[in-house]
């Protein structure tokens, strides 16, 4: 039985990634989470996990992200908002493109929003600047209650309308601190929004961030995997290798010694 | 109502390194032991495998191997005026949970502290005169181990032995050997392994000190430089530079760990017996309240035990040593206000901080491929390695280049003036990241009547029992040696070749938002009298001789190194004494 149920998850896992060859192995998370269809679709493209970011030319709305935490109006600001905070350039994606606005929105929708590891027992009160967060919101209830605020606040004009010039003085405002967002200190919310902006930039692509690797691309990071015993003495030693995602490797174990205990003690 | 159960020799609460470690010796003798260890049982396969091991944002950011702090967090204030609330998030230290503890996410930095660490007071007395230290803070609680570097010395080797330490002896018997630390405590013999192999940065570093006439050395790394079998007969495996390291465990069995060097020999003893998800609520105490009888625990499903037991070794984080005497009634808790009662005092951790130096875009430094301990270093300015006479502080700190990892949500440095987000700090990132090398300051905590442990009066855990409430800030004595040596690693940056050199150093207030160290210590510390220890030289603690407290809870303040390798020297020298002279006669093995 055991036998047959490896055989069966190998068969599955070439399938799988046979089906999502057309965007690369790179990008099998991502293309399932966002639209397994399309990806379909594209099956006999040749894989091109090196490429410039072909993604980042598809207008963002294109990519179809499925929002399961933010409603509308939320989603059009973090999309907005994330595009000032880490834009596009000439060269490279910025946090739109990249996804991060899908990579918080899973992390909101998931235990990390519920407050996984957040210890969340009272009393509460304001605390100096080194004891932390000291707030009862979760992460969830922090960005739904302040992101409604911000949105009452510019309901004549929402932030998604404004010019990046007129976004960056409303997210200097918010950083600065000093407004209240339903509770949620402005400056609170704005280091949530940049701390999970840059995690969605730079995480692993499995989290729905990252689209393409394009951010260890742009920086010249390898990925999730290396060995590097034969170049780390290569002092100096340019790395043009494709970065690699934990997804690529899936039945992957990097050994220096094929003989490595393989068994648990 | 707790099930009674049927009463073993030894019960250990926790097993990381100390427990570990303490349950292999006693279980060779015959006794029965048993280890109760609140987190998961995990091992090297199949779950500290690739792809899922490799997640930065997981276990770094999200910290899932450390303790969960949902169940039992730390309180946490800057001084005794304030009200602590708790540390909601881990960030500035982090303990950890699971089989293995704390010894699995560390590094494998594999440091002997020095000489003149074991006997500080008397040493700092002598060289710079009796007024010296209340000159330099006149709330300092300095104070001697009651231990000597010779007496651990042959526990030092073994332990090394053990751990198969990679590293370049700096002195061998009073001989002092070329590329070694020169500042190095004399050992017996050789490292047990070569050195690793020198990174880029650790090189640059070592051209830059060596113009500045200082002794760099290879950081010593239980991160193996090559294929290494232990005494006990366990293979480790050489090190692959993947830079996953630090909070993270090791999937390649080239990390020492308990996992790795300990466990497996611990476990196919018959007379040894593992539960794991097992919480200690408290050890129980006689009508005497000078003998212990046992423990009282929680398993996982939540049903309460009584497991009886004639010896009793506290082997948890060193945090969690001082809570556990505290939960027990066992000592007399420190008074900040009248500085009567042991148990909390002299708390310390770890004066850490470094200059960030950007080099030349012509530079690739790849601080990606990267093990736990690849640094190159000096302790020119390590603990009392230099003269202090004229400079108004005692200790110091080693300077080293350790970039651990190039990690991206972590390592994604900007000059200084860099905006924090938008275009110009995307580019500035683009441009640094792969032509930026951080220089590591790491030094001593020197101990102060001010700093302490108790149990919180307002927070509780999850089974209801108060937490540990830390209150805790740098003494000013540190902070000027740290910004001391912040200066010289200035001078180091520019030798290197920083085009921009952005300075660090240790400054007030302490705190828990960012990470600092991991080397949380004292609170039950080790000493000659117990007026002002907790535990005598043996880590036994004076008020009930059946309970022995080991780790760096025991340490009278903390040393420059990083400590891991001096807590397994302290836990072989006390698990020696237990052997030779507590089991032919169960008592006190010092007199009061």
């Amino acid at each position: 039985m055991l036998t047959d149920g490896k055989a069966m998850a190998d068969v599955s896992r070439r399938a799988l990634i046979k089906a999502t060859g057309a965007i690369g192995a790179t990008m099998l998370p991502t293309a399932l989470a966002i639209d397994a269809g399309s990806a379909q679709e594209h099956d006999h493209a040749s894989p091109a996990p090196s490429n410039p970011p072909a993604a980042a030319a598809v207008p963002p709305q294109a990519r179809g992200t499925t929002y399961l935490f933010f409603n509308n109006e939320e989603a059009a600001f973090i999309e907005a908002a994330v595009a000032r905070l880490i834009p596009k350039d000439e060269q490279w994606a910025g946090a739109l493109e990249a996804g991060v606005p899908n990579y918080i929105d899973k992390q909101l929708g998931g235990a990390w929003g519920a407050g996984e590891r957040l210890y969340r027992s009272g009393p509460w009160q304001p605390g100096a600047p080194s004891q932390g967060y000291q707030l009862p919101f979760t992460p969830a209830e922090l960005f739904r209650t302040a992101l409604a605020a911000i949105n009452k606040d510019l309901a004549q004009r929402p932030f998604a309308e404004m010019s990046p010039d007129e976004q960056d003085n409303y997210l200097k405002r918010l950083e600065a601190g000093g407004k209240d967002l339903g509770g949620v200190p402005s400056d609170v919310l704005f280091a949530h929004l940049l701390a999970c902006t840059l995690e969605g930039f730079f995480s692993d692509p499995v989290y729905g961030g990252n689209r393409d690797m394009v951010s260890w691309r742009m920086i010249g990071f390898p990925g999730a995997y290396a060995s590097y015993y034969d170049l780390v003495d290569q002092h100096g030693i340019k790395i043009n290798r494709p970065p690699m995602s934990l997804a690529e490797h899936a039945d992957g174990h990097i050994r220096v010694n094929p003989g490595i205990p393989a068994h648990s003690p | 109502m707790a099930q009674r159960l049927k009463p073993v020799d030894v019960v250990t609460i926790g097993v990381g390194l100390t427990g570990s470690l303490a349950a292999l010796e006693l279980a060779k003798t015959g006794l029965k032991v048993v280890g109760l260890e609140r987190g998961a049982p995990r091992f090297t396969v199949p779950d500290f495998q690739s792809p899922a091991i490799h997640d930065e944002l997981r276990f770094s950011i999200r910290k899932a191997m450390m303790q969960d702090n949902v169940k039992v967090p730390v309180t946490f204030r800057n001084n005794s005026d304030e009200t602590a609330l708790p540390i909601r998030r881990w960030e500035s230290f982090l303990p950890g949970q699971g089989l293995g503890g704390s010894f699995v996410h560390w590094n494998g930095q594999s440091f002997r502290f020095q000489v003149a660490d074991f006997n500080y007071k008397t040493h700092i007395e002598q060289r710079y005169g009796k007024t010296f230290l209340n000159a330099c803070g006149p709330e300092l609680t300095v104070q001697d181990w009651d231990v000597t570097y010779d007496e651990l010395e042959p526990h030092f080797d073994r332990f090394e032995y053990l751990c198969g330490v990679s590293g370049k002896a700096g002195n061998i018997k009073g001989q002092i050997q070329p590329g070694g630390n020169p500042f190095e405590a004399p050992r017996a013999r050789e490292y047990p392994n070569p050195p690793m192999k020198e990174t880029y940065f650790g090189a640059l570093f070592r051209k830059g000190v060596e113009q500045l006439g200082y002794h760099p050395y290879p950081q010593p790394s239980a991160n193996m430089s090559r294929p290494y079998r232990n005494p006990e007969g366990l293979d480790l495996q050489q090190c692959v530079f993947c830079g996953f390291c630090e909070r993270y465990a090791c999937e390649h069995f080239a990390k020492a760990s308990p996992q790795t060097v300990i466990l497996p020999a611990l476990l196919k003893r018959p007379n040894y017996e593992l539960r794991t998800n097992c919480e200690v609520l408290r050890i129980n105490l006689d009508s005497t309240r000078k003998k212990a009888t046992g423990v009282t625990y929680v398993d996982g499903s939540g049903a309460e035990y009584e497991q009886p037991a004639e010896l009793v070794l506290i082997t948890a984080f060193p945090l969690n040593n001082v809570r556990t005497l505290l939960l027990s009634g066992i000592g007399e808790p420190y008074d900040p206000k009248t500085g009567t009662g042991v148990v909390g005092r002299n708390y310390t951790y770890q004066t850490t901080g470094g200059a960030t130096v950007f080099m030349d875009e012509s530079i690739n430094v790849n601080p990606f491929m990267s093990s736990g301990a690849p640094g190159t270093m000096i302790d020119d300015f390590g603990g009392d390695n230099f003269d202090h006479s004229q400079l108004g502080f005692i200790g110091g700190q080693y300077i080293g280049s350790i970039m651990t990892n190039g990690r991206p949500i972590e390592f994604h440095p900007t000059p200084p003036g860099t905006p924090k987000w938008g275009l110009e700090w995307k580019r500035a990132v683009t441009r640094h990241y792969n032509h930026t090398i951080a220089v590591q300051q790491h030094g001593t905590s020197t101990a102060s009547r001010l700093n302490y442990l108790d149990l919180d009066p307002t927070y509780k855990d999850a089974w209801g029992q108060p937490v540990l409430r830390m209150t805790f800030d740098f003494p000013e004595n540190d902070i000027r040696m740290s910004q001391y040596i912040a200066d010289k690693v200035v001078e180091i940056g520019r030798a290197m070749g920083g085009k921009i050199v952005a300075r660090g150093g240790t400054k007030r207030p302490y705190t828990t938002t960012q990470y600092q160290s991991t080397h949380n210590a004292g609170g039950a510390v080790m000493g000659s009298d117990p007026k002002t220890s907790v535990v005598n030289r043996y880590q036994q603690c004076w008020d009930v001789p059946n309970v022995f407290s080991l780790g760096a809870s025991a340490f009278p303040q903390n040393g420059a190194y990083n400590y891991s390798v001096t807590i397994g020297a302290l836990t072989y020298w006390a698990l020696d004494a237990i052997k030779n002279k507590y089991l032919k006669a169960p008592g006190p093995l010092v007199q009061a």
